[in-house]
């Protein structure tokens, strides 16, 4: 099997501060890798490199694509990417307003991008449509609504479907549950989890919720001051850190 | 392939160590020469006193923690050097745990978390069910209950899920962490059937019991874990 995204030396500065560096890893076709890390150290700076967000200053993000094979993201051009972005990529913003266009319906939210990989025949579009907000348990009688009439976990889940809908290989999501509610957050969990395995998608998830990676993320990496200090089999991670921070951050979690 | 006489789980000369950084980096040698080895159709006990390692040694196998030497082979994988993908495989198809403590997504049905590990080596999802109900017949939990998860059940039931989640794939080896423990009498039997029947299919199997009637019954033979303490050093 080969790697879907082969990631080598990425590096990121801010002036004379690092924003990430030597961060180098290779994600497998289904695989969901967690990175966790605390504010500021470099996690979000990092999957905003890797989608392509943020320009680098230094490395390689190697993605298999469909029709030319292994090719490296970050040198492509600007058209290319933006395809990428709209097809085999996806991209789930902590804040849903940032991912979802407030003033178009949610269908349209959805059909949006569909018509972007060239879907033209408004009833299949609609069917797609209405399809997808079934998929994540929003009811068909809101698909003329808009977003701003919807609360957040509704937002969060719709911003979910709208990414979906084009079956991406690859999802970025950043900190997908915060900011919502406990039931929430369970509720978009056990979603994901859901669509993940049964799309078989690739996944790589920014959080600093370690019950959420623990549910979530096959394997982690664990970030600080724009380093890796640690990388491995979540449970394991979790259960035997090995590196201070780690120990650190794993201790610091509060019992329920 | 694996050659027909080679052992399921073959444990050798494994030592793990916890370095605690922050408290004074102290580090703490736990296990030292660890080596033992299961063959299909095989139960074996662990022994030893609370604090022993039993646990320790149960975790090093399924990964949970990393050990510092040796190799734990299953089914010819090296689990002390594997990649993340590698051991994840392995507990998909070949190696599972029954630990004492059922850890679940929240707002997942009961029948489905008990049909989740078939689901994950791609059993179509009428059949999955059918097994998971027929597991939760036989360990008597209440219909009722399918359909809600088992995060709001009482400790023996949460137990018993976790039994039938475990017992629900054909894993060709597998791990019990008190698998009896809080059972009534019933259960009891249910789950030492389970085991003879997962032992009769084959199955290499590694178990800590409490319960010394349910270990003379499933267990061909006994390991006592004290023996991989560590010498203190020289």
């Amino acid at each position: 099997m080969h790697p879907l995204l082969q990631v080598n030396n990425i590096r990121k500065m801010y002036g004379a501060r690092i924003g990430c560096t030597d961060v180098s890893f290779d994600l497998f076709p289904g695989e969901v890798m967690g990175i966790v890390g605390e504010s500021g150290s470099g996690k979000s700076t990092l999957l905003n490199c890797l989608a392509g967000h943020l320009d680098t200053d230094g490395g390689e993000v190697i993605f298999d694509t469909r029709d030319r094979g292994p090719v490296d993201t970050l040198t492509m051009s600007e058209p290319e990417r933006r395809m990428l972005g709209r097809t085999d990529w996806a991209f789930v913003h902590q804040h849903a307003r940032d991912g979802l266009r407030m003033s178009v319906s949610a269908g349209g939210n959805i059909g949006e991008r569909l018509m972007a990989v060239g879907g033209r025949h408004y009833g299949d579009i609609r069917a797609s449509a209405v399809d997808w907000l079934d998929r994540v348990e929003i009811e068909e009688n809101r698909v003329d609504d808009r977003p701003s009439a919807f609360s957040g976990g509704m937002q969060q889940r719709l911003q979910i479907a709208r990414n979906l809908v084009t079956g991406p290989r690859l999802v970025f999501m950043d900190e997908p549950t915060g900011g919502l509610d406990v039931s929430v957050q369970a509720r978009l969990l056990d979603l994901l989890r859901g669509l993940v395995r049964e799309m078989g998608l690739s996944a790589i998830i920014v959080t600093h919720d370690l019950a959420v990676v623990r549910l979530l993320a096959d394997r982690l990496m664990v970030m600080k001051s724009g380093h890796v200090v640690e990388t491995g089999l979540t449970d394991q991670v979790l259960d035997d850190p090995q590196h201070a921070y780690t120990q650190l951050l794993v201790s610091s979690v509060l019992q329920v | 392939m694996l050659p027909s006489h080679a052992p399921m789980i073959d444990i050798r000369d494994v030592s793990k160590s916890f370095t605690l950084h922050n408290q004074g980096s102290a580090t703490i040698p736990v296990m030292q020469g660890a080596t033992l080895a299961v063959g299909p159709g095989e139960c074996v006990g662990l022994v030893g006193a609370s604090g022993a390692g039993k646990s320790t040694l149960m975790r090093l196998i399924y990964g949970n923690y990393l050990a510092a030497s040796g190799q734990i082979l299953i089914g010819g994988l090296d689990v002390v050097r594997a990649e993340p993908r590698q051991i994840l495989e392995l507990r998909r198809k070949t190696l599972g745990y029954v630990s004492q403590f059922l850890r679940v997504v929240p707002r997942v049905s009961t029948l489905d978390v008990v049909a989740e590990p078939l689901l994950a080596v791609d059993t179509p999802l009428d059949l999955a069910r059918d097994r998971a109900a027929s597991l939760l017949a036989e360990l008597n939990i209440p219909e009722r209950l399918w359909s809600l998860s088992p995060t709001t059940f009482s400790g023996g039931e949460q137990q018993r899920v976790n039994i039938a989640r475990g017992f629900a794939y054909d894993y060709p080896a597998m791990l019990l962490d008190e698998p009896t423990a809080s059972l009534d009498a019933r259960n009891r039997a249910t789950v030492l059937g389970l085991i003879g029947a997962a032992k009769a299919r084959g199955a290499a199997i590694i178990g800590i019991f409490h319960d010394e009637a349910a270990r003379d019954q499933v267990c061909d033979r006994f390991i006592d874990v004290s023996a991989f303490a560590p010498r203190a050093a020289a």
